[in-house]
């Protein structure tokens, strides 16, 4: 029981302060809203009981979705060609030395930086904030999977060709499951990169999402809904997270005993 | 016809660091059906090298190595390996390592399944079935590397000092149980080790190899009946001569 108090102390004692802080009236209230008045905001964006979000009321779950399907389809298409691209380079030099390069001169250009090309190729909508998150969840992945089916233990491999598998058994079989934990933790990367570049994405180039909400308050001074909109992102980012480290889990499970419970 | 034939085989490894090294020089070998060679020799020797050319999975620099008479040019089912770390896919259940060989030829889960329990008996791992590699002890993930290997039912199976890592007492189990399963199944065996007791416990034929570059100082067969009794003198003159085989290597080192 004492852990359970511990955990809550601090929280407890920040929002109380900054809570104290906002109403004394120090800063403006516009500028530095109260924990309850962000509360209120979000609840109200949420059900929709008091208009306080005034064309946002009861909207959230619409947001949300319009966010979440952005973040689905960029990391779902980084996963696959991530994966596919990481195990291409990773088992074969041809591939290796023919993408290698490429690859990685694009990699340390901001994600951010393709909004202008974004914009002009694909217009104001889901595509060019897809192409956003997929460009920021794929280079984890690649990374990630080449790291994996490199270091994927050489007697393994051994083994397989022993027992008779062919070349395209051993990718399937021996080298991707062996490459597992890596991809995942690749996953795990993307996953929250996948989040930061939805919002950034909505805030410029598109008209709906948590993002669009979050930017579209700031110019009305709704510094309440602007926090409802970061917390909404926290929130929705972690569960996120929760899933993919379900999956791993259940995925992972063989290594389970060594690694998520291990420890004790 | 012998089961594995090699011939004038010479290895030799290129290395950053010292150049040109001979690891085999010139080794000719028959071993005949149902034999159960072991290959004794020091760290080193090139004995795996060795092992790993039989198995496909090195080339031999010159010479020929054939298994039934056929050139052996990639590693395959017909010839099981049991390694000297078990091996296993860790992310595989016990059954489905052992019949994992089964699963690459495309056959059921099931009848996998059905196969795989009477390998699981032979090596006493009845009830571990569905237990992954990282829950089992290092005695028992070996058992589960050679039911692997014999459930291929190779004619040949190649072991690469698999009792290396193993506590004295298990050890000496597996090596009873490894010559019960080889007098039921006849197979051809050849077991690579270091140790002259194991050796001469194990093999009805003992290569002795000399210090790198390997070479086959002396073959000679060993038909001490079993249980063999390692204090016995029959026993004892065998290992005498092995260690003196192996004591003149080494002054011979010393004094170039």
């Amino acid at each position: 029981m004492k852990t359970r108090i511990e955990r809550f102390i601090v929280p407890v004692v920040v929002l109380l302060g900054w809570e104290l802080f906002s109403r004394s009236g120090y800063l403006p209230k516009a500028l530095l809203p109260a924990p309850s008045s962000v509360v209120h905001a979000l609840s109200d964006w949420v059900i929709g009981y008091d208009e306080t979000t005034q064309s946002y009321s009861g909207h959230w779950a619409k947001d949300a979705i319009a966010s979440a399907l952005r973040v689905f389809a960029g990391f779902a298409l980084a996963s696959l060609v991530g994966v596919a691209a990481g195990v291409a380079i990773g088992w074969s030099r041809m591939f290796e030395k023919a993408l290698e390069p490429l690859l990685q001169m694009l990699r340390p250009i901001p994600p951010v930086s393709w909004i202008p090309l974004a914009i002009i190729w694909f217009g104001i909508a889901d595509k060019p904030a897809i192409f956003l998150v997929f460009l920021g969840a794929f280079f984890p992945v690649l990374m990630n999977t080449i790291h994996g089916v490199k270091t994927v233990d050489k007697n393994l491999i051994r083994a397989g060709s022993m027992m008779g598998a062919t070349e395209r058994q051993l990718l399937t079989s021996f080298v991707l499951p062996a490459a597992l934990p890596s991809i995942f933790a690749g996953l795990r990367i993307a996953i929250g990169s996948a989040w930061m570049l939805t919002v950034t994405a909505e805030m410029v180039a598109v008209k709906s999402g948590l993002g669009y909400v979050l930017w579209d308050s700031y110019y009305f001074l709704r510094y309440d809904i602007v926090m409802a909109a970061m917390i909404s992102i926290g929130f929705l980012g972690f569960l996120s997270d929760l899933g993919i480290k379900g999956i791993m889990a259940h995925t992972l499970r063989w290594q389970a005993t060594t690694t998520v419970q291990g420890r004790f | 016809m012998a089961s594995i034939e090699l011939r004038n085989i010479s290895k030799i490894f290129t290395d950053p660091k010292r150049g040109e090294l001979l690891t085999l020089d010139n080794i000719s070998l028959d071993i005949e059906v149902n034999d159960f060679l072991c290959l004794l020799g020091p760290s080193g020797c090139g004995k795996s090298t060795l092992l790993n050319i039989v198995a496909g999975f090195e080339q031999p620099t010159s010479g020929t190595a054939l298994v039934d008479g056929i050139p052996i040019e990639r590693p395959g089912s017909d010839r099981g390996v049991v390694f000297q770390h078990p091996t296993l896919m860790p992310w595989l259940d016990v059954i489905e390592n052992i019949s994992l060989s089964l699963r690459l030829r495309g056959m059921s889960r099931s009848e996998r399944h059905e196969r795989a329990k009477e390998f699981i008996d032979l090596v006493g791992l009845k009830g571990f079935e569905h237990h992954f590699p990282s829950e089992l002890s290092g005695g028992m993930n070996q058992r589960v590397g050679i039911a692997r290997a014999l459930l291929m039912n190779p004619r040949v199976i190649l072991m690469d000092e698999p009792f290396a890592a193993l506590d004295a007492q298990t050890k000496l189990e597996m090596q009873e149980e490894l010559v019960a399963i080889w007098e039921r199944r006849r197979c051809t065996i050849v077991f690579v080790t270091h140790s002259v007791d194991e050796a001469l416990v194990l093999g009805n034929r003992i290569a002795v190899m000399t210090r790198r570059p390997g070479r086959i100082r002396e073959i000679f067969d060993f038909d001490l009946p079993r249980q063999r009794d390692i204090t016995s003198p029959l026993f004892n003159d065998a290992k005498r001569h092995v260690l003196s085989l192996i004591r003149e290597e080494s002054t011979k080192v010393v004094s170039p």
